[in-house]
C-alpha cells in the first residue's frame, strides 16, 4: 500500500537523486539547497495546521528553540554529534509545543495567530536581553560532527545535507501517512465546520494538539538544521515575529496540495531572496511581499497549484 | 516615592504613545475585521515624511514652531494617500477572502512599503530634533523630563476625546456603530458600506501614521523602524480587545505601566514582560478585557 502511493513514490526517486546530485553541484548550490531544505521541514509542519485552517504567527518560537538548543548544547556542554543535537532540537521543540498545546489548542483563527505571537515574542525578549543567550548577536555553530567522524568544510555540508535529505524524505512521507490516515483525514472537516465534528464524536481539541505537536517537531528539526547549515543562530532573523512570517509566506508559496510542495517552495524561496538581495540589495523585501501579493491573488493554491496544472493538462492532451 | 513618581509618569508617556499608535489599528479591526500588519508602514512613513518635513524647514531658516504644521501635515498626507491606494487597489478585493490572508496580503504590503521608503528616503538616518528643542524641559518633583514626551499625554486625551465623541455623539459615529454590528443588514438598511470602509480605513492610516510623526523628533528615523511597533500595537489591540477603544486605552495603560516598571527595576525583562501579558490576556480572556463576547455560527 505504502509502495503504491504515487506520492511516495515520486519522494523517493527525488531522494536518490538529490543525494546522489549533492556529490556533484557546486556548493553554492549545495547551501541553497541545505537552507531551503532545512525551512521546508517546517513548512510542511505548518501545511498540516493550514490545512486545518489554522495559520500560526508563532512558529519562530519552536524554529528558534530548535536552533538554540543546538547552539547551547555545543557551547555550554561541548556536544557537537549531530544526531544528539538534532534530537534535542526536535525534543525541546516539540515538548514546548506539547505543553503550550494544551492552552492553545482551544483558540481558532485570528486568535490562534495571535496567542502563537504571543508566546513567540515571550522567547524573543527573553533572548533580546539575555547576556548568557547571546542577546541580540546569537551565537556561531561549529559544525556537527557523526558518530566521532568529525568532517570539515565541503564534505561536512555534504554529509548534512545527506542527512537533511533522508530526515526530510521521512518526514514527508510520515505526513503524507498521516493524511491519509482517520485523523488527518479529519483534517479538511475540523476547518470546514468543528462543531459538526464534534457531534460526530471526534475530540477536535485532540485532533488539533496532535496536528500542534507535529508541527512543532517539525519545525523544531527545521531549526536545528538550520543553525547547523548556517552555521549561526541570531533572535532576529530566527525568532522575531518577521521570522514566522516568512514561514507562513513559503507555506503559502508552496500551496497546500502536496507534501513534496514545501520543498520546491523553500527552495524558490531561498533562489528568490539570494538573487534579489544581490540584483537590488534595496528591493529585495519588495520583491519578496510582492510575490506575497501576486499569489494570494493569483495563485491561491501556491506553486504546487501550477504544477499539477500543468501535469494536468498534459494528460488531458 | 521618586521611583514610583518616575515610573508613573514614564509610563504615562509610554502609554499616551501606545495609545497614538495603536488606536488607528483597533478601529480598523473594529470596523473592517482586518488585522492590519500595514499599519507599521503608516507608522514608519508618518514618521520620514515628518522627519524629513521638519528638517528641510529648519534648513531653509523657517522657524521652529512650523515642524508642530509640519508633523500634523505629514500625518494627514500620509494617512490620506497611502491610505486610500491600499485600501482602493488592494484590500476591497480581499473582503471575501480568509481574514488570515487578508493578514498576509497586508503583510505582503508591508514588506513592500518598508522597500519604497529606502528607494525614497535612503539608508541613512533623519533627526528632527527642533520642536523637541523648542518646547525646553521641566522639574517634577527633582525629576526633570523634557515637555515634548510631556505632550504626548495631552495628545493622547485629544486624540481619545475625539474618537469617543466621533462615535458618539455624531452622525457618522452612528453608521459606523451598525456597520461593526452587522455589515449586511446596515447594507440593507441603505448604508454606503464601501464609502465607510473608505473612510474608516483612512482615519486609520491618518492615527498611525501621526503616531510615527509625532515620535519623529525624539528618535533617530532609521530603516526598519515600523517593525516593533507592529507586534506592540498588537498586543496592546489583543489586551484591550480587537476593536474596542476604551479597550485600547486600556491595553496602553497596561503595557505602557508594566514596561515602564520592567525598564526601572528589572531591565532584563523589558520586552518579556509586555509579551507575557498579552499572552495571560488570551489566556484567561482571549476577547481580550473589552471586546463582548461573540455567538459562533454553527
Amino acid at each position: 500500500m505504502l509502495l503504491a502511493d504515487r506520492t511516495v513514490q515520486g519522494l523517493t526517486v527525488a531522494l536518490v537523486v538529490l543525494i546522489a546530485a549533492g556529490f556533484f553541484i557546486p556548493e553554492w548550490m549545495l547551501n541553497q539547497l541545505l537552507f531551503g531544505f532545512s525551512r521546508a521541514l517546517a513548512v510542511l509542519g505548518l501545511m498540516v495546521l493550514w490545512r486545518t485552517g489554522l495559520v500560526s504567527f508563532g512558529h519562530a518560537l519552536y524554529f528558534g528553540l530548535g536552533a538554540y538548543s543546538v547552539a547551547l548544547l555545543q557551547k555550554n556542554w561541548g556536544v557537537t554529534d549531530f544526531f544528539l543535537l538534532l534530537i534535542a532540537g526536535v525534543f525541546v521543540a516539540s515538548l514546548v509545543g506539547f505543553l503550550l498545546g494544551f492552552i492553545i489548542r482551544r483558540y481558532r483563527d485570528i486568535f490562534f495567530a495571535m496567542l502563537n505571537l504571543a508566546f513567540s515574542m515571550i522567547l524573543y525578549g527573553i533572548l533580546v536581553k539575555s547576556e548568557p543567550l547571546g542577546s541580540t548577536d546569537g551565537f556561531a555553530v561549529a559544525q556537527p560532527t557523526f558518530l566521532g567522524v568529525a568532517l570539515e568544510g565541503t564534505p561536512g555540508k555534504l554529509a548534512l545535507f545527506v542527512a537533511l535529505c533522508i530526515f526530510g524524505y521521512f518526514a514527508a512521507v510520515a505526513v503524507q501517512l498521516y493524511l491519509g490516515s482517520t485523523l488527518g483525514r479529519l483534517t479538511t472537516a475540523i476547518r470546514d465546520n468543528d462543531i459538526r465534528v464534534e457531534y460526530l464524536g471526534y475530540s477536535v481539541e485532540q485532533a488539533i494538539h496532535v496536528k500542534y505537536v507535529m508541527s512543532t517537531a517539525l519545525t523544531g528539526a527545521a531549526g536545528a538544521f538550520m543553525a547547523m547549515a548556517l552555521g549561526q543562530v541570531d533572535p532576529d532573523s530566527m525568532v522575531n515575529w518577521t521570522a514566522s512570517g516568512e514561514l507562513v509566506f513559503v507555506t503559502i508559496l508552496s500551496g497546500p496540495g502536496s507534501v513534496a510542495a514545501p520543498f520546491i517552495g523553500s527552495v524558490i524561496f531561498e533562489l528568490l531572496r539570494t538573487y534579489a538581495f544581490e540584483l537590488v540589495p534595496y528591493a529585495w523585501q519588495m520583491i519578496v511581499g510582492g510575490t506575497l501579493l501576486l499569489i494570494i491573488f493569483f495563485l491561491p493554491g501556491g506553486v504546487w497549484s501550477l504544477l499539477s496544472r500543468v501535469r494536468g493538462a498534459r494528460t488531458e492532451s | 516615592m521618586d521611583l514610583a513618581l518616575t515610573i508613573l509618569l514614564d509610563g504615562l508617556v509610554f502609554s499616551s504613545y501606545l495609545f497614538i499608535v495603536s488606536v488607528g489599528l483597533t478601529i480598523i479591526f473594529g470596523v473592517m475585521k482586518i488585522l492590519n500588519v500595514t499599519h507599521g508602514s503608516f507608522y514608519a512613513w508618518g514618521a520620514y515624511v515628518a522627519a524629513f518635513l521638519i528638517s528641510t524647514l529648519a534648513e531653509a531658516g523657517w522657524p521652529d514652531w512650523i515642524g508642530f504644521l509640519a508633523i500634523f501635515a505629514a500625518a494627514i498626507a500620509v494617512g490620506v494617500v497611502l491610505g486610500l491606494i491600499l485600501e482602493r487597489v488592494i484590500l476591497q478585493h480581499m473582503y471575501h477572502r480568509d481574514e488570515v490572508l487578508i493578514v498576509l496580503a497586508t503583510f505582503g504590503t508591508f514588506l513592500v512599503l518598508e522597500d519604497v521608503i529606502l528607494l525614497l528616503f535612503g539608508v541613512d538616518p533623519y533627526f528632527a530634533y527642533q520642536p523637541m528643542a523648542l518646547l525646553g524641559s521641566v522639574e517634577i518633583a527633582g525629576i526633570f523630563r523634557d515637555n515634548y514626551s510631556l505632550s504626548l499625554i495631552g495628545l493622547a486625551v485629544v486624540v481619545a476625546a475625539v474618537c469617543w465623541a466621533g462615535l458618539t455623539r455624531t452622525k457618522w459615529g452612528k453608521l459606523l456603530t451598525a456597520v461593526i454590528y452587522d455589515r449586511e443588514i446596515s447594507e440593507a438598511m441603505g448604508i454606503d458600506v464601501t464609502r465607510v470602509y473608505i473612510v474608516t480605513f483612512v482615519l486609520g492610516a491618518i492615527l498611525g501614521a501621526l503616531g510615527g510623526a509625532y515620535i519623529a523628533p525624539t528618535v533617530s528615523v532609521a530603516p526598519g523602524f515600523g517593525i516593533d511597533v507592529i507586534v506592540l500595537s498588537f498586543a496592546v489591540v489583543v489586551i484591550g480587545g480587537m476593536g474596542s477603544i476604551p479597550g485600547a486605552l486600556i491595553g496602553a495603560l497596561a503595557v505602557g505601566i508594566a514596561r515602564a516598571f520592567a525598564v526601572h527595576q528589572y531591565p532584563q525583562v523589558e520586552l518579556f514582560v509586555i509579551y507575557a501579558v498579552m499572552a495571560l490576556v488570551l489566556v484567561f480572556r482571549p476577547e481580550g478585557l473589552f471586546a463582548p463576547a461573540k455567538a459562533r455560527k454553527i
